[in-house]
């Protein structure tokens, strides 16, 4: 008699492939299944929103007859948001990241204020808009102005830039450092002329992508009460305004079908300037990786 | 002589200018270090303004509203008369928790499924290929998903269940809301079962086990932590989202959940007043800021627990 039963070895060993056989099918149709989502909403909104897609679309007001109907305001609108949120959010946000890598001490201060943008960033975005209004548009009396969005916005989107700002600092070698040290250079020109140039490739990729999830943000600008429905552009920091996304969520909202049509198409703009500023992300991330 | 600018000048006027640039960078130097700090304190302020706010607002809405109905009340109904008024947060809970536990039996398996496939079976290429479409659904904006499942999943699943569904209902909004979150879970849980070491996979596949058992037996427990914050991160992102819900979700805060009729969350609940006419000062008007505590707390506690998952319980290698 032999100790190994070869047979019942044999049966399970093909138990054990089948199941594994079987698991990697399951495990590649989960992941073709995301694949396939995006690949249907893309289909999806180009059925529905090429028909109203047109010049006049991206020039005309927003209107009650679909034919007529156009996202200028939004659109000027979400550009005004940016200007606020792009500079504010960047010198917040890289200051924060280049004092916590370069400044502060390693103790209990320093550690709070890391906990503490990790759990900004969990916060939902809508509550970041029960700030603003309390905040900027009440206390402060802004106002539902540009200013009172885009100061939020730029809220909501700091931790994302402290982060990157904070990885994009940490890769810049420590020997050019030192070698700047060497060269009788003091700390803040090290920063200035070394450190910050090396780290801004990286900066600047993190701060690009958190202004992308600005732009398609909506739920705050709602809070703080943007308008709905906007037949002017904003003049001034302190003029109302409407941006991209709250005009999507207004013609989605109706019941209309031509609506629905005019939210695609105004999806696919959307969905175009998000392409095209990942894109510029990808392209510095490319070009300055090499080098470090 | 020839005149040279550098050498006219007097010796005594060159030390003076020396001395000047350097007390110019000599205060930079001391500033700098202060202009960085406000910059970093600005974070512990806008936590510190986002409690002060929700604290606030709240104390003045349970001065009109006592805390024992608004845990106990199970009928959200503020728009009619003062007296009338039902402020259940029960309600809106529950909305939140339907559409939550609806994304994650959508999401976890098969972002989960998916995490599997990229760290063990998928070669650099495929890898390479699947990431940055991962990528682009997770940086997709809530509004066109939104959309998606008010036009697309809605319809779509009104022609599957028999029966048929409310154009508002739990059930389309909640599996949006998990694709939605199918790219996070699978981002992180990959990060975790790509730190666990190769050398424990090839200790197990030399002994014979199948890629498969490997993965669940092996890799899988090693990377639990990472995963399971991975799970608490997803569940927190659903609690807050907010505006796949309210286009897709309805306005009918109810205890008694049916996932093919018309809900509503707390989000959905604070965009509904945002977009009415209320007026600021009314109750109604606090009372958002009484969903919102709630809601920062819910997603409080699921970011403190990921934290402490992740930190207690991981392996180091």
């Amino acid at each position: 008699m032999s100790l190994i039963n070869k047979e019942i070895v044999h049966k399970r060993l093909i138990k054990r492939m089948t199941a594994n056989r079987f698991a990697k099918f399951g495990f590649i149709l989960a992941t073709s299944f995301s694949l396939m989502v995006l690949g249907v909403l893309i289909y999806r909104i180009l059925v529905e929103g090429l028909h109203y897609l047109s010049f006049e679309f991206i020039t005309n007001f927003a209107s009650r007859i679909p034919e007529r109907a156009g996202i200028w305001a939004a659109l000027l609108g979400t550009l005004w948001i940016m200007a606020v949120t792009a500079p504010v959010s960047f010198i917040l946000g890289v200051g924060t990241a280049i004092y916590l890598e370069e400044y502060a001490k390693k103790n209990a201060f320093t550690k709070f204020i890391q906990i503490n943008i990790a759990n900004l960033a969990g916060v939902p975005s809508i509550v970041f808009g029960l700030l603003g209004l309390t905040i900027f548009v009440r206390l402060a009396g802004l106002g539902s102005s540009v200013l009172a969005g885009g100061l939020t916005m730029s809220l909501l989107i700091l931790p994302v830039i402290v982060v990157a700002s904070q990885e994009a600092i940490r890769t810049v070698p420590r020997e050019i450092r030192e070698a700047s040290f060497g060269m009788g250079a003091t700390k803040w020109q090290t920063i200035r002329r070394i450190v910050f140039p090396a780290a801004l490739p990286g900066i600047l990729t993190g701060t690009i992508l958190a202004l992308s999830r600005a732009v398609g943000e909506t739920a705050p600008l709602l809070v703080l009460g943007a308008l709905a429905y906007v037949a002017f552009v904003p003049e001034n920091l302190f003029s109302q305004f409407t941006v991209l996304p709250i005009q999507l969520y207004n013609w989605t909202s109706r019941p209309q079908e031509e609506f629905h049509m005019l939210a695609a198409s105004g999806i696919i703009i959307l969905m175009v300037i998000l392409l095209i500023m990942n894109s510029i992300a990808v392209f510095i991330r490319n070009k300055f990786h090499k080098r470090s | 002589m020839s005149k040279d600018p550098i050498n006219d000048k007097s010796i005594r006027s060159m030390i003076q200018e020396k001395k000047y640039a350097r007390s110019q960078s000599a205060v930079m130097e001391k500033l700098a270090p202060k202009i960085f700090l406000i910059c970093a304190v600005i974070s512990i302020f806008t936590t510190l303004g986002i409690i002060f706010t929700l604290l606030t607002e709240t104390f003045t809405f349970f001065n009109r509203v006592s805390i024992v109905e608004f845990l106990t009340n199970t009928r959200w109904f503020p728009f009619t008369s003062d007296k009338n008024a039902d402020y259940g947060i029960l309600a809106l809970v529950m909305g939140t928790l339907t559409i939550t536990a609806i994304a994650m039996v959508v999401a976890i398996p098969v972002g989960l499924a998916a995490a599997i496939y990229l760290s063990e079976y998928a070669s650099a290429k495929t890898r390479k290929f699947i990431k940055p479409i991962l990528e682009v659904l997770a940086g997709v904006p809530t509004i066109v998903y939104g959309f998606f499942a008010l036009t697309f999943v809605t319809p779509l699943l009104d022609k599957i269940i028999p029966g048929g569904i409310s154009t508002f209902n739990a059930l389309s909004p909640g599996i949006v809301v998990g694709i939605m979150i199918i790219p996070m879970i699978a981002s992180l849980s990959e990060d975790a079962m790509n730190a666990v070491p190769n050398s424990m996979r090839e200790a197990a596949l030399a002994l014979g086990a199948t890629r498969f058992e490997v993965a669940v037996t092996v890799v899988l427990p090693a990377a639990l932590s990472g995963v399971i914050a991975s799970f608490v991160l997803g569940i927190s992102r659903a609690i807050g989202e907010t505006m796949i819900v309210t286009i897709a979700g309805g306005s009918r805060p109810t205890t008694d959940i049916n996932v093919t009729e018309s809900i509503q969350t707390m989000t959905a609940y604070i965009v509904q007043v945002s977009q009415g006419d209320t007026g600021y000062g009314t109750t109604i008007y606090y009372s958002i800021y009484a969903v919102g505590m709630t809601l920062f707390l819910f997603t409080l506690m699921m970011n403190l627990l990921a934290q402490f998952i992740s930190r207690k319980f991981r392996e180091e290698y």
